[in-house]
Order: structure tokens, then C-alpha cells, then sequence
């Protein structure tokens, strides 16, 4: 198992990035795959970086990646900022025309769309979102 | 991120290379309103050149389709990767923006 710990602002995005970058590869992870894994982990690191903290006090983000059952991929990441419900987000509306469609709300849909499963628990002062990613494109979520 | 841009019969064409993240959007949004500024209205987005898109560059491209909707402009994107037309199908972004093979073919006649 490995990790990184970054201070989590913008600025941290890259070496993020390519710590899971590596690791996804290290587990096989390649091509569409590989994109799609980085997409998520990219939604998951700015919602922390744009939440998770007050400006005036930024924390850290610490990622967690191993390999799973079957070959899948396991990434954890952990912040200890103010606590925060993924269930309570509501989905983009996807058949909004150009005036109606809203800036936001993207990042976790897409999560929520790459990964194979994904979990939210608090664990002790610390927020804890795990992805599990399979391989095989076909179980990503359509 | 990497961004050129030239006039093909009536339209500006920005061709993107690299990827457009949280990092590098505000870098496109930027550049859009310089020519935005200059009057241009009618603009293909050349993302042949395109590997990956966050959610940050979805923004941007909206932001842009918002801003050249207001002012009766066009916005047409191009060249779509595979990796790339994946994300702009799953947020529903493909059935408002129209899309094309290729920049020929997005580049709206006279």
C-alpha cells in the first residue's frame, strides 16, 4: 500500500494526479480505464481543495491507494476538514438546455459514474471517500 | 495546455493540445474572453488534440456556450477523442453543444 499527504489547494493537483497515475498503473490500470480513473480522483481532490477548509487555514489531503479483490484498485482519500455527505448532492440535470444548465454539479456525477463503487464514512476528525475501481470497462456505471 | 487559434472561412478556430483540468480551464476561459472581447461570435473548438477533460473544463466550455448564446454567437467542437466524447456524453453535454468529426465539417458556412 502507498500514499501521498499534500496540503490541498490547487497547487497539489499535479503530484496527486501522478501518484495515481502510477499506482493505477502499477495494478494494470491503461487506457480508457486509466482516464477515467484520473477523472474521478481529479472531481474527488478539488472537491476537497474547494471545501473541505477555510481559506484561511488549509489542511492536508492524504490519498491511500492499494490493490483490491479481483484485481481491482483501491483508493482512499482522507481529509480532516468539516465533515461531508456525498448522498446529499444532487445529480446535474442532464436535459437542461444551454440557459438552464447550471455551472455546477458535475464532479460527484462523474464519480459516481467512473468508479465501481464509492463510499463515504467519518472516521474519527477525518472525512474518508473510498473509490474501488474493477478493470473491466464494462462495469463502469452508465 | 496548449491553444492556437485561427480564422477558417467565417469562423475562429481554437485548437486545443494537452489536457483541460481545474489547472489549466481558467487558462481557456481566459483566452476566450480576449476574443470575445475582440468581437469573435463564431467559434470551433478544435479538440483533436484533446486528451482529457475534468469537469473544470466542461465549465469552461459552457461558460463559453452561455456567453456566445447571449450575443446570438455560435459555438461548434470538433474532433472529439474517444476518452473525451465519453465524459461530454455522460453529463449530457453532447445534446447541447453541437459536435463534429471533424473542423471542416464544424466550421459553419457563410
Amino acid at each position: 500500500m502507498s500514499h501521498i499527504r499534500r496540503p490541498a489547494r490547487l497547487e497539489s493537483l499535479a503530484p496527486l494526479m501522478d501518484f495515481v497515475e502510477q499506482c493505477a498503473q502499477e495494478h494494470g490500470f491503461e487506457g480508457r480505464r486509466m482516464n477515467e480513473i484520473q477523472l474521478a480522483a481529479e472531481e474527488a481532490l478539488v472537491n476537497i481543495f474547494n471545501h473541505a477548509y477555510p481559506p484561511e487555514q488549509i489542511g492536508d489531503v492524504h490519498i491511500h491507494c492499494s490493490g483490491g479483490r479481483d484485481g481491482s484498485l483501491l483508493v482512499e482519500f482522507r481529509d480532516t476538514g468539516v465533515p461531508f455527505d456525498f448522498e446529499d448532492l444532487k445529480d446535474p440535470d442532464l436535459d437542461a438546455s444551454i440557459s438552464g444548465r447550471k455551472i455546477g454539479g458535475l464532479g460527484v456525477f462523474l464519480i459516481k459514474k467512473m468508479v465501481d463503487d464509492l463510499s463515504y464514512r467519518r472516521d474519527g476528525d477525518e472525512n474518508v471517500l473510498t473509490f474501488i475501481l474493477h478493470p473491466s470497462h464494462s462495469s463502469v456505471n452508465r | 495546455m496548449e491553444m492556437t487559434n485561427r480564422k477558417e472561412r467565417n469562423a475562429l478556430v481554437i485548437s486545443i493540445q494537452g489536457r483541460m483540468d481545474a489547472v489549466t480551464a481558467p487558462d481557456f476561459e481566459k483566452e476566450v474572453d480576449r476574443l470575445l472581447e475582440k468581437g469573435e461570435t463564431r467559434f470551433v473548438v478544435d479538440l483533436g488534440g484533446l486528451d482529457y477533460i475534468s469537469s473544470a473544463g466542461l465549465r469552461s466550455i459552457l461558460s463559453l456556450a452561455k456567453k456566445l448564446k447571449s450575443n446570438s454567437g455560435t459555438l461548434h467542437l470538433a474532433a472529439l477523442q474517444a476518452v473525451v466524447k465519453e465524459v461530454f456524453d455522460i453529463s449530457g453535454f453532447s445534446s447541447i453543444i453541437p459536435i463534429f468529426d471533424s473542423v471542416e465539417s464544424a466550421c459553419p458556412d457563410a
